[in-house]
């Protein structure tokens, strides 16, 4: 049984809460792209610690006495966010191994567009400190200069160059 | 008052709190539709503005929420990880990010939740963005510089407009409610049999977009706590009906000399005159600091006697009251502030004649200037003791 999505203000109220909790608990917001980074760490330190140590970027989060990459928070709270999503999608009957996209577009196209999307919101969030979640969302929510400015060049952005790929997904 | 972290929450226990908060993340975002890269992209083509609902109003709840509960004193704004700015870097990072969201049809916290429940597009994007940050990271030296340029520090964004921050919040709630009509009709147009708002119940709708218009208001005119309060202590109603233990100078310089354990003098005029004269011991405390939580270690032990100074009795006074009014005890204030201490102990009119009793506590205040202006000069070499502390908090992404 399928049952329908949440109504959007609802959710929005709901997930808002939840950006609270993390807020007064623990004094920080939510975030996501941060686990992508520590995965990409401990991998590569992982496989070449050396050349770990040495480089620039990941240099100051391996080597000795520095916890391993993945006992961080962010990562924690992206192990639930798995979870979470696998409870709703039970309970809500939407478990299923399947790719979506726009219909003029074949699933092969779809999965290597995707993975380039993918790339692109990974670069993308190492400049900006954060993605859609931890520096637009959790920024704007901590009034910060940065969240604002994440958020109107991601949607600002989205917005001008959606045209130029409307066969993706109309 | 919040943050629990570092203090009550361990670094380990933090884990499990971030799983927790994790798993209620991904079950909302599952709910919320956010699990589907069409639904997604859709903001960006007219036919389902769910993502730009479920956004706005998950900020506008958590902003208000996080204003009220530092308004009430349940949460510490400052303690607050607050995402600095690198302002060129920032906007860079979001265009690429808007490309990324067009092309990939999720952002990663979307793509995470999308994946557990098995959309097989959801997983590329996160291995493509697992290879976007490799490349980054390999790369890195080629525009290390540009990473780090226009590092503006953990601005807020009402100081960076130059208005209020109730004025900020009401502005951005009034922005959420005015996309949220517009982008609705736009919805119904593009997509006349099967727009999502066509099941809304409007009236609902309504009243609810009424009520957090008149939230937005009301943070118009709400004061800062700090302002609040101030406000509240030194009217003339609080002062009668409240009171607060007063010490004179020549019994603090009794104390200072002894150096009485149980005293701490907390010094609350301007760093700069604290730097100028400081009693022996004392700690220099800013106002502003006072509504967080990094002075509960020095101000929370009721065992010792806080005597608060300001600059005269007035500033002392309010101070005091406001010490008490955030529920710390054993407060006291000195006598007609450090004025009266620089007049009577530190610089005392000696008066020859007089009776026995004048004679003995001018001979007291002769020694114990000479005593406490020496006890001041050797403890001027030392490191000035400024109560606030480092931000522990670690965020971002």
């Amino acid at each position: 049984m399928k049952t329908k999505y949440m109504n959007p203000y609802l959710a929005g109220f709901f997930l808002g809460l939840v950006l609270l909790a993390a807020i007064f608990v623990t004094g920080r917001g939510l975030g996501a792209s941060g686990a992508i980074k520590s995965i990409v760490i401990a991998a590569v330190d992982g496989v070449a610690p050396a050349h770990a140590e040495q480089s620039l970027f990941y240099g100051s989060y391996v080597g000795a006495g520095k916890d391993n990459p993945l006992k961080s928070w962010i990562v924690f709270e992206i192990a639930g966010v798995l979870i979470g999503g696998f409870l709703s999608g039970l309970i809500s009957g939407r478990l299923k191994f399947v790719s979506e996209g726009g219909p003029r577009i074949s699933v092969r196209s779809r999965w290597i567009f995707a993975a380039i999307g993918g790339a692109l919101f990974g670069i993308g969030a190492q400049f900006a400190r954060g993605c859609t979640s931890g520096a637009a969302l959790t920024g704007m929510a901590v009034l910060s200069t940065a969240g604002f400015v994440t958020m109107m060049a991601i949607f600002g952005s989205g917005y001008m160059i959606a045209f130029f790929f409307r066969k993706l997904w109309i | 008052m919040g943050p629990f972290v570092p203090e009550l929450i361990s670094d380990q226990l933090n884990l499990i709190v971030a799983l927790l908060i994790g798993i209620a993340f991904g079950f909302v975002l599952e709910q919320a539709g956010f699990s589907s890269s069409r639904r997604l992209a859709g903001v960006f083509y007219g036919y389902d503005f769910t993502v730009l609902r479920v956004f706005f109003t998950a900020a506008v709840t958590a902003m208000s929420g996080s204003l009220l509960l530092a308004y009430f004193g349940y949460l510490d704004l400052q303690s607050v990880y607050v995402n600095p700015t690198w302002l060129i870097p920032a906007i860079v990072g979001g265009v690429i990010m808007g490309f990324g969201f067009i092309i990939g049809g999720y952002c990663p916290g979307t793509s995470v939740c999308a994946a557990a429940i098995g959309k097989i597009d959801a997983m590329f994007f996160i291995g493509g963005g697992i290879l976007g940050v490799f490349a980054f990271g390999e790369l890195y030296p080629l525009y290390h510089t540009f990473y780090e340029s226009t590092a503006l520090g953990p601005i807020k964004v009402f100081d960076s407009l130059g208005i209020s921050q109730g004025l900020f919040a009401f502005i951005l709630i009034a922005v959420a409610v005015g996309a949220f009509t517009i982008t609705t009709i736009i919805e119904k147009r593009a997509n006349k049999s099967s727009a999502p708002s066509l099941e809304f119940k409007l009236l609902k709708h309504k009243i609810a977009g009424a009520g957090i218009i008149m939230l937005g208001v009301m943070f118009v005119f709400m004061p800062s706590r700090q302002a609040h309060l101030t406000e509240k202590v030194q009217s003339a109603s609080y002062g009668a009906s409240h009171s607060v233990k007063i010490i004179s100078p020549d019994d603090l310089a009794y104390r200072i000399i002894d150096k009485e354990n149980g005293v701490q003098v907390v010094d609350m005029r301007l760093p700069e005159q604290f730097s100028a004269l400081a009693l022996p011991g004392s700690v220099n405390v800013q106002l502003k600091d006072l509504f967080g939580k990094e002075l509960t270690p020095i101000l929370s032990d009721r065992r010792v006697v806080k005597v608060v100074i300001g600059q005269n009795e007035d500033d002392s006074k309010t101070a005091a009251f406001l010490l008490q009014e955030l529920g710390y005890e054993n407060v006291a204030m000195l006598q007609g502030g450090l004025e009266n201490f620089q007049h009577t102990i530190l610089m005392p009119k000696i008066a020859i004649t007089g009776s026995r009793w004048d004679v003995d506590v001018n001979n007291f205040r002769t020694n114990a200037s000479t005593t406490i202006s020496q006890m001041i000069a050797n403890a001027k070499n030392k490191q000035p003791k400024i109560a606030k502390q480092e931000k522990k908090i670690q965020g971002g992404c």
